[in-house]
């Protein structure tokens, strides 16, 4: 019996003095499953909205921010895939969130290749919303993040896939290459390999993608 | 056995009473449900995001009194105390929207933009340079628009029933005086300018800004582009042209300067096309081009752009005037613009606009009337076939504007504008003997004008202008007021009115009698309906003339006096402006149709008359489509007009009086013109150079196209004003030299 409410109190005890260092990792290892598994514009919304309010409260972490963008630029990507017209003005408004949001975590966190990740994946957003008349401006800009982000981390898998997925879905007329993606895709599942994250709730998302884009490049 | 009670009670309390339940409800103030809100406590990570029909339910293990937090894109951020651990209340939060450019109402009446940025934009840059009837012109992609006339045989866009010279052309915000080459008889020419140098064009067809006067009917206001997006060396090879530049873009992108020069002469085209004109000299341009610009500031830009150009051609035509004989013209012209700008946030909402230009024309006339052997011949009665003409003109134009941000995004407007201008003319009559006229003017402005956001769905721009002409010593004030009230998401009406004048043109000038300014009243309605895929918009205009100009024969019938400003008329019509981008994927069209009912009594006319400038009916229809398998642009146009009037008015010297000795209607006009962009490079990557290869045909069935009728001096023949090429291939290939960003630009999309 006396084993019973020592547990109890232990239990109580512990859960009210969880120190807040770990409430945070543990709140973020939850949210993190979802962000390679959630499609659905509404999920990534709130996904995106989740992230939010955790970095609000913390303040000085800049990986909530930088998902809370991840999450909001899918959902822009989201939007512009599939068989209709793409609405321009519902990716504009994922992308310009993500922006804010990708803002805030280069604030507390500069010179950081994932965080150009991001800035690439908005840039490229951008332009997808009207192509015809944003790839001089969107283009470059999409290109230059990326090159940052390898300058600054050569073996971040996520520049890797994120190349690779340029000339997967470029057509041929354009430069892109089924072939030459399928190389790319190659050395990123490498990357991914020996990729070590600096915590359990840094980023590591991709493989998955990679994978399956791989399994496409025929 | 107690202590486990409390215990077991301890954690029921933990459990049950330790979290909150909090759900409740978000709209907006129309009672609509809204979607994808993030609701938080302040500083927990507790919170969730409303569904579709707004509503949200989380749980929280805070405690106590906290702020409950609401944020969506375009609302304002709520912020609720609530007290936690008490009843599970339901909230009901309404979010405000927020007063944000992106969403309030934008004045639209008479407007059209091209850019890249606002949403009221009805096209992009490029559509202005891939319209195919626009032959690369600025002013020919907007005669695609509604309002703008089909007119083919002078420069100049003519709108609403106005004349060209109602439509004034400003480049960051200064007059331009001399936008398009000078004239040449029954040829309309072309822009000086090219329409790359400009990022942002609007296009005003009616009531618009106060910051801008001096036109009855329409402004063009356009903007150049800031810093360009890299260096690049460009070369260009056409039927009829050659030019080459270089742009050069600082490493740390702060600034850029760059040269063009460019030599246009279509000797090899003239030669393969028949040309009504018969060519003593083809008509070659030299122009060159210089830049430079440099950002001072986050804000903060200067930019500088100098053009000059050197023309000239010769040639002969029948002589409408006497049978057998030919006439001969001749122009010379000399043309240099430079226009500096500065643009400066000088306080946290206080931003400046400085511009200022100058002009220097100098243009070389002279006509002849040849014999059958191509010989000088002055025959009695026409003696004014044979004359020279000098005109000398020096332009400067300054304008500084400051606008001041008010509470929200109502906004101040204000400032003034100064115009010189200095115009001399050399006229040599056939027995040499020479008339000299000078003229000089100084036109000074101030203007205000505020943007008032009454709602985030009701806007108002009220403006003035005041203006005094040193040259016919008068003043005007000139009220400008429009509105604008959002229907729906996507919709809006908006309503424009205001008072234009402009002063009398040069040539009358001076008059025999104190002369004063022209005067056009506008009212505008507009109802437009504008997705992110496609537009419409429908408006209907009257306008009013007043104090129009009216002429007395001088020199027989050849010279024009203007005795007084009892000239009037008026204008109405509706327009209707259809562009869509989503129905057929890849393919993107838009058509315009104009109703115009004008009359107008000025000039010499015995009557008001509909003006032989204007056309009942005109629509375009413009297509392209670009197919990514070719790797090129397709794009197709169609303009239609019914005819317009043409008229010989006969001076009657005995009663003085002029009248209508013969008057007619020109056929429709239609005009079909396909162009293709052929992109063979795109997304190679490390390609060194990049090449665009352009063909153009101009009336491809080769209608026949009459624009109007000349007469004789005494109103006894008359012949059709046809274009000088009937069908005109254009074929070019332009390279640049840098950095290829198709590959990144292309991307996952097409």
């Amino acid at each position: 019996m006396k084993q019973i409410i020592g547990i109890c109190i232990a239990v109580i005890v512990g859960t009210n003095t969880f120190s807040q260092s770990d409430k945070y990792i543990k709140t973020m290892e939850s949210k993190l499953i979802s962000v390679d598994t959630t499609v659905s514009v509404s999920g990534l919304t709130d996904l995106s909205n989740s992230f939010q309010r955790i970095g609000d409260a913390e303040k000085t972490q800049w990986l909530p921010y930088y998902y809370a963008a991840l999450a909001s630029v899918k959902s822009g990507y989201m939007q512009s895939m599939g068989g209709q017209v793409p609405n321009p003005t519902a990716i504009d408004q994922a992308a310009d969130k993500a922006d804010d949001l990708i803002k805030k975590a280069e604030e507390l966190s500069k010179d950081n290749s994932e965080i150009y990740c991001i800035k690439k994946m908005i840039a490229t957003l951008k332009m997808m919303a009207d192509p015809m008349t944003r790839w001089q401006t969107y283009g470059p800009m999409a290109a230059e993040a990326l090159a940052k982000a390898k300058e600054l981390n050569p073996n971040n898998p996520r520049v890797a896939l994120l190349e690779g997925q340029d000339k997967f879905f470029t057509p041929e007329q354009y430069g892109g290459s089924k072939a030459e993606a399928k190389v790319i895709f190659e050395d990123a599942m490498k990357k991914y390999e020996s990729f070590k994250p600096e915590s359990s709730i840094a980023p590591q998302w991709g493989l998955s993608t990679v994978k399956y884009l791989y399994s496409q490049c025929k | 056995m107690r202590t486990l009670m409390i215990t077991i009670g301890l954690i029921a309390w933990q459990i049950g009473w330790g979290q909150t339940t909090i759900s409740g409800k978000v709209s907006d103030n129309k009672k609509h449900p809204l979607r994808g809100v993030s609701i938080s406590i302040k500083d927990s990570y507790d919170g969730a995001t409303t569904d579709s029909l707004g509503r949200f339910q989380f749980t929280t293990t805070e405690k106590g009194s906290q702020i409950l937090v609401a944020s969506n894109i375009g609302y304002k951020t709520l912020e609720q105390t609530i007290l936690l651990g008490g009843t599970n209340s339901e909230l009901e939060l309404v979010m405000k929207e927020e007063v944000s450019e992106l969403k309030a109402v934008v004045i639209t009446a008479g407007t059209f933009e091209a850019s890249d940025k606002k949403k009221t934009t009805v096209l992009s840059p490029l559509d202005i340079v891939t319209t195919a009837s626009g032959n690369g012109d600025i002013t020919g992609a907007l005669k695609t628009l509604p309002g703008a006339q089909q007119v083919g045989e002078t420069e100049g866009l003519f709108v609403r029933g106005g004349t060209a010279a109602e439509t004034k052309i400003f480049i960051d915000g200064t007059l331009v005086n001399d936008f398009f080459y000078s004239s040449v008889p029954g040829i309309a020419q072309r822009g000086r300018f090219s329409p790359f140098i400009f990022k942002g064009t609007v296009f005003s067809t009616g009531g618009y800004s106060a910051l801008y006067g001096q036109a009855l009917s329409s402004a063009l206001i356009l903007e150049s582009i800031d810093l360009p997006e890299r260096s690049e060396a460009n070369i260009g090879v056409s039927v009829i042209s050659l030019n080459g530049g270089y742009q050069h873009l600082a490493k740390n992108k702060k600034s850029s300067w760059g040269i063009n020069y460019g030599y246009t002469n279509p000797y090899l085209a003239f030669k393969l096309y028949h040309t009504v004109q018969d060519y003593t000299t083809y008509p070659i341009y030299h122009t060159g081009d210089a830049n430079f610009r440099i950002k001072t500031s986050k804000n903060g830009i200067i930019k500088y752009y100098g053009y000059f150009s050197q023309n000239q051609l010769a040639f002969r035509t029948a002589s409408v005037d006497t049978p057998g004989y030919k006439d001969m013209f001749q122009l010379k012209n000399f043309n240099m613009y430079h226009n500096f700008s500065y643009k400066e946030n000088i306080g946290k909402k206080l931003k400046m606009y400085a511009g200022f230009s100058y002009t220097n024309n100098k243009d070389d006339r002279n006509g002849s009337l040849e014999d059958q052997k191509n010989e000088e011949v002055i025959l009695p009665g026409l003696e004014f076939k044979k004359f020279g003409l000098k005109l000398k003109g020096d332009y400067l134009n300054g304008k500084l504007v400051f606008e001041q941000r008010l509470k929200g995004l109502a906004m101040l407007r204000f400032g003034g504008e100064y115009n010189y201008s200095s115009d001399r003319s050399y006229y040599t009559d056939y027995n040499s003997q020479e008339f000299d006229h000078k003229i000089n003017e100084k036109l000074a402005a101030g203007f205000a004008e505020s943007d008032i956001y009454i709602t985030n769905d009701l806007a108002a721009k009220v403006g003035a202008r005041l203006e005094h002409s040193s040259l016919i010593d008068k003043t005007n004030f000139a009220p400008r007021l429009s509105l604008a009230y959002k229907l729906g998401a996507q919709s809006q009406a908006s309503v424009a009115y205001g008072i234009f004048y402009q002063s009398p043109e040069k040539q009358y000038l001076p008059g025999p009698v104190p002369l004063g300014f022209s005067k056009a009243t506008h009212y505008i309605l507009q109802y437009q309906k504008v997705s992110s895929l496609t537009t419409f918009r429908v408006e209907a205009f009257y306008k009013k003339y007043e104090e129009l100009l009216k002429t007395v024969a001088f020199y027989g019938n050849q010279q024009m006096l203007a005795t007084n400003n009892n000239g009037y008329g008026d204008a109405k019509g509706f327009e209707i402006f259809w562009r869509d981008k989503r129905s057929v994927k890849g393919l993107d069209y838009w058509i315009s149709y104009s109703y115009l009912d004008t009359k107008r009594d000025y000039l010499n006319f015995p009557y008001a008359i509909q003006p032989n400038f204007a056309a009942k009916h005109t629509a375009s229809l413009v297509i392209k489509k670009f197919v990514t398998k070719w790797k090129a642009g397709i794009n197709a146009s169609y303009n239609f007009a019914t005819g317009r009037p043409y008229y010989y008015i006969g001076y009657d010297i005995n009663s003085h009086t002029y009248k209508f000795d013969d008057m007619g209607k020109t056929p429709d006009y239609n005009n079909v013109s396909i162009s293709f962009n052929y992109i063979p490079g795109i997304g190679k990557q490390n390609a060194k150079a990049f090449v665009v290869y352009v063909l153009a045909i101009s009336n491809v069935f080769g209608i026949n196209q009459i624009y109007n009728y000349q007469y004789s001096y005494n109103g006894i023949r008359k012949e059709p004003v046809i274009p000088s090429v009937k069908t005109f291939i254009y074929l070019g290939a332009f390279i640049s030299f840098g950095v290829d960003r198709t590959q990144d630009a292309i991307n996952n999309n097409l």
